[in-house]
């Protein structure tokens, strides 16, 4: 391959070898490459298609079917913002531009600063809490948009 | 076998057959779009919808199979009025340029809302303004006009196991694409075309090179060339459905006259180069043989062929680890190509440099093949300069006005036009196995075989295999064609090599193709197995009415050997008429 050789940790490197002839199992490792490196690089789809001995193709057409991996790098604080039924009657379209506006991004594009990224997802699973936006793993339901500049200056400030 | 009704005529049916199949055998036609004989139903576009009686939903025909006592209602105003509708949501995402269409006139939706009557466009039109890519040369993608059927994905995938498309995304912004977003020329296609052949719109189709021979052919003064022709054997019984003819039609001799009116200097026949490629080829596989049954270099064995340009990409990509195997003569085309442009050139008295040397192939990996390497320069010119499908050829005489099917034959010009039997089975599969043991035999033993027909290479089947005895001693050989099947053939050969076992099989022959380049990327649309074996059938009789039927006793072949070549494999014969090859990457 023209694509230089990517280094996988020795975990993902042995949880791809664990996984390598179950049936069902690209999903499983794109979830775990994604975890290591934030989206899926090129060079490490390339990587995957020899381990796996699968085509190129096969796995950018399973990459790019889910929303939830990236063949972009996120910014630093990905912020997803629930566009689920409840979340979308909520408000939640909202909260998407009003962030959108504060950064000054669309659609996938990343802050100059690579900070931030934002991503309209469905339903997060908290319906209850509706409308909802994460950045990363933590969760602030029951927004309005006037909170959405408290936040972004939060992580803004933890740089 | 299965009982029911369709609009309320019985059929029988053996089990598993679709309501599709059903209907066709009662001749009722059910309209499809994304559905193709040769590819396993997708249920797609929804187009060949029915009711079933006591059933409440509409049910696609293409992927349901009949069962017993089952009433299939295929025409009602509702039906029609849905299947109207699916067109019309079709229509809404397709741009509505079909003069300018490639496809305008063989477009299977442009037919479709002719059917239906589409007038109106209901629906609002939301267009995707994707970029077109034109990077191979051999084909333009232009994703704006995918109906998303999804025939070129599985043709690609499935019948080809090349991978180069797929379906990227999901939903409404769904598109066919190489991995990663790269060009087509960055990824593994090989550029055989199945796509553009499998195409039910303008979405992939060759690249049209008529206005450059066109321009050619019309200039005048100090700029002006000598233009000259050579047709490829699979033309010459595809060309005429373009016409009204029925598959497997030959006419060569009109497709000579109608190259001369389009106003072509020197019309040669890409048979004659097929000839040589079998004494060129027939040597090597000799010399090699022999040497192995002497229990010399073992590992030259198998002799793979490599006349397919679709065939040497996916080799390069997919087996290069076979390059010590793969036989270094070039393709008839380029034989021609490098003839024209030194042996002709010599005896016309033309300067190369003032000849522009076309070639009309059923294939569009050859418009690719054309400037593959250095080799393909080795007249100091390019030897062809390019290269036409069946398709643009049969444009360009339209366009001249010309009328083929009732034009008066004439003969292709000397010295590089005479052709055998063996010459014009080039086009099918099993056909180049075919020509070069019987040259192969001669060349053994001095003698010509009794019977020269080799009739377990041919046919449709994917693999075929043969055994035949030279002087005793056996020679087993291999056919594959479809992309699809070689892996099997050639995972064989790997596993014997690895295992330090002998070889399965000692020559083996590869088309990227089904059927061979009868059924290449280039040729007229339409062609199923039934299309494809009537092609196959003209070669044959082609080859049967010949009095010649073996390369070495054309006497054009004896004789441009004897003024110009020397011998088969020889130290000239080397320069223009092999090459080499070299390992690439899927990816660049």
């Amino acid at each position: 391959m023209a694509v230089a050789q990517i280094e996988f940790s020795k975990e993902l490197q042995s949880f791809v070898e664990t996984w390598k002839d179950k049936p069902g199992n690209l999903i499983m490792i794109l979830h775990r490459v994604q975890q290591e490196f934030s989206y899926i690089p090129r060079e490490a789809a390339e990587r995957l298609s020899r381990d796996l001995s699968m085509p190129l193709a096969k796995i950018y057409g399973v990459i790019t079917f889910y929303h939830y991996f990236k063949t972009t790098k996120p910014g630093k604080y990905r912020m997803s913002i629930c566009l689920g039924t409840a979340c979308y009657l909520k408000g939640g379209q909202g909260l998407v531009d009003e962030a959108e506006s504060i950064l000054g991004i669309k659609g996938h594009e990343v802050t100059e600063d690579g900070l931030f990224s934002i991503d309209a997802v469905r339903c997060v699973g908290c319906c209850g809490l509706a409308p909802v936006l994460m950045v990363g793993d933590e969760v602030y339901g029951k927004l309005t948009k006037d909170q959405v500049p408290e936040i972004i200056a939060k992580y803004k400030s933890l740089g | 076998m299965v009982n029911a009704k369709i609009n309320g005529i019985p059929v029988q049916v053996a089990e598993g057959t679709t309501i599709l199949e059903a209907a066709r055998k009662v001749n009722v036609r059910i309209p499809t779009l994304c559905y193709n004989d040769d590819l396993p139903p997708w249920a797609a576009c929804g187009i060949c919808i029915v009711k079933v009686e006591k059933n409440p939903k509409m049910l696609r025909a293409c992927c349901t199979p009949i069962e017993e006592g089952m009433s299939v209602i295929t025409h009602d105003p509702e039906i029609v009025q849905v299947r109207k509708t699916v067109i019309e949501l079709i229509l809404s995402t397709h741009p509505d340029d079909c003069l300018q269409c490639p496809r305008n006139g063989s477009c299977e939706l442009q037919t479709l809302a002719a059917e239906f009557g589409v007038r109106e466009q209901p629906f609002e039109k939301r267009l995707r303004d994707l970029p077109i890519d034109a990077s191979t040369g051999s084909l333009i993608l232009n994703p704006d006009k995918c109906v998303r059927c999804g025939r070129c994905v599985l043709v690609c995938q499935q019948m080809q196991n090349v991978w180069a498309i797929e379906f990227l995304g999901r939903g409404e912004s769904t598109r066919i694409a190489p991995a990663a977003d790269v060009k087509l020329a960055e990824g593994p296609c090989i550029k055989c075309g199945q796509c553009s052949a499998h195409c039910p719109v303008g979405a992939i189709y060759e690249n049209d090179q008529t206005k450059e021979v066109w321009d050619a052919l019309m200039k005048g003064g100090d700029d002006a060339k000598t233009c000259v022709v050579q047709i490829a054997p699979a033309v010459r019984v595809a060309l005429g459905e373009e016409f009204g003819l029925e598959p497997g039609a030959v006419i060569t001799k009109k497709i000579y006259a109608a190259l001369r009116r389009l106003g072509f200097d020197r019309v040669f026949d890409t048979n004659f180069s097929a000839d040589l490629t079998i004494m060129e080829e027939g040597t090597e596989f000799v010399k090699r043989f022999t040497d192995y049954a002497a229990g010399k270099d073992k590992g030259m064995l198998p002799l793979i062929t490599s006349c397919c340009p679709a065939w040497v990409d996916y080799m390069e990509k997919y087996y290069d680890d076979m390059i010590p195997n793969f036989s270094t003569a070039k393709s008839p085309q380029q034989m021609m190509g490098a003839m024209i442009k030194t042996f002709w050139a010599e005896q016309a008295k033309v300067d190369p440099k003032k000849i522009y040397s076309v070639s009309i192939m059923p294939c569009t990996a050859k418009k690719w093949e054309c400037g593959r390497n250095d080799d393909m320069w080795s007249s100091g010119e390019k030897d062809v300069d390019v290269v036409l499908t069946t398709r643009e050829l049969a444009r360009m005489i339209k366009q001249a006005g010309i009328d083929l099917v009732n034009l008066p034959e004439e003969e292709a010009d000397s010295p590089l036009g005479p052709y055998t039997g063996a010459g014009t089975i080039f086009g099918t599969t099993g056909g180049v196995m075919e020509a070069a043991l019987r040259s192969a035999y001669y060349l053994v033993t001095k003698e010509d075989l009794k019977d020269v027909n080799f009739t377990g290479v041919r046919g449709i089947s994917g693999i075929k295999e043969a055994r035949i005895h030279i002087k005793g001693i056996e020679v087993r050989v291999a056919v594959a064609h479809q992309m699809g099947n070689i892996a099997a053939v050639l995972e064989e050969v790997r596993k014997a090599k690895a295992e330090g076992k002998d070889v399965p099989w000692h020559f083996i022959e590869v088309m990227a193709c089904r059927g061979g380049c009868i059924g290449g990327g280039g040729q007229p649309y339409g062609a199923t197995d039934e299309v494809r074996q009537k092609r196959m059938a003209g070669l044959y009789t082609d080859d049967e009415k010949s009095t010649l039927r073996c390369s070495h006793h054309n006497p054009a072949i004896q004789y441009a050997y004897k003024e110009f070549l020397g011998e088969p494999n020889g130290h000239k014969a080397h320069e223009l008429l092999h090459t080499s090859y070299k390992k690439l990457e899927l990816y660049k």
